[in-house]
């Protein structure tokens, strides 16, 4: 998985039936030293807020096991928020 | 996914097997703050709403060729959304 921070969110009244109410945070990508390196658009499942270092999976079939079904266009999904790296 | 503008479109009659009534788009890949970056790309429009100058979202490689109505369409990249609005905390600053 990723560690990121989530910088913002991302509206989005049109889509794939898929995203349809789901929550889209567009997260920066950090390196072990926190420095930003590259960002994605994910899935929220776990209320994350603004601000917050978060842990996204970034693969399809596991992706698609979150949501339990078998075919989606879903990758990026945070999972967890981080409280520690050490 | 990623931030995109559709530029243009690419029209394609001989095609392969399942890719009949599948519309391609040209994506500018964007950057978090909507400045272009790296190469464009085609896209299929699985949101089937995209014209030329919108802000979208999309995914890529089989995450793509599961975005369209028939499952496992051979396309690498693949339209998902438009865009509203992106609001970035650094913004508000």
């Amino acid at each position: 998985m990723k560690i990121a921070r989530v910088a913002g969110t991302v509206v989005s009244p049109v889509s794939h039936p898929f995203f349809d109410g789901q929550r889209l945070l567009l997260c920066d990508l950090l390196d072990l030293d926190g420095a930003p390196n590259g960002y994605l658009i994910a899935v929220d499942v776990v209320d994350a807020g603004v601000g917050e270092r978060v842990l996204i999976c970034d693969e399809g079939s596991s992706a698609r096991q979150i949501f339990d079904i078998s075919t989606g266009p879903i990758r990026s999904v945070i999972v967890g928020i981080v409280d520690e790296i050490s | 996914m990623h931030l995109g503008r559709v530029i243009g479109t690419v029209v394609a009659t001989m095609k392969a097997d399942g890719l009949d009534g599948v519309k391609f788009l040209i994506v500018q890949p964007l950057d978090k703050h909507r400045q272009d970056t790296g190469a464009p790309v085609v896209a299929a429009d699985a949101v089937a709403m995209a014209g030329p100058g919108e802000l979208v979202y999309y995914v890529a490689s089989r995450e793509a060729a599961e975005a369209l109505a028939e499952r496992f369409v051979p396309v690498d990249h693949a339209i998902v959304g438009l865009v509203d609005s992106v609001t970035l905390a650094e913004d508000d600053r």
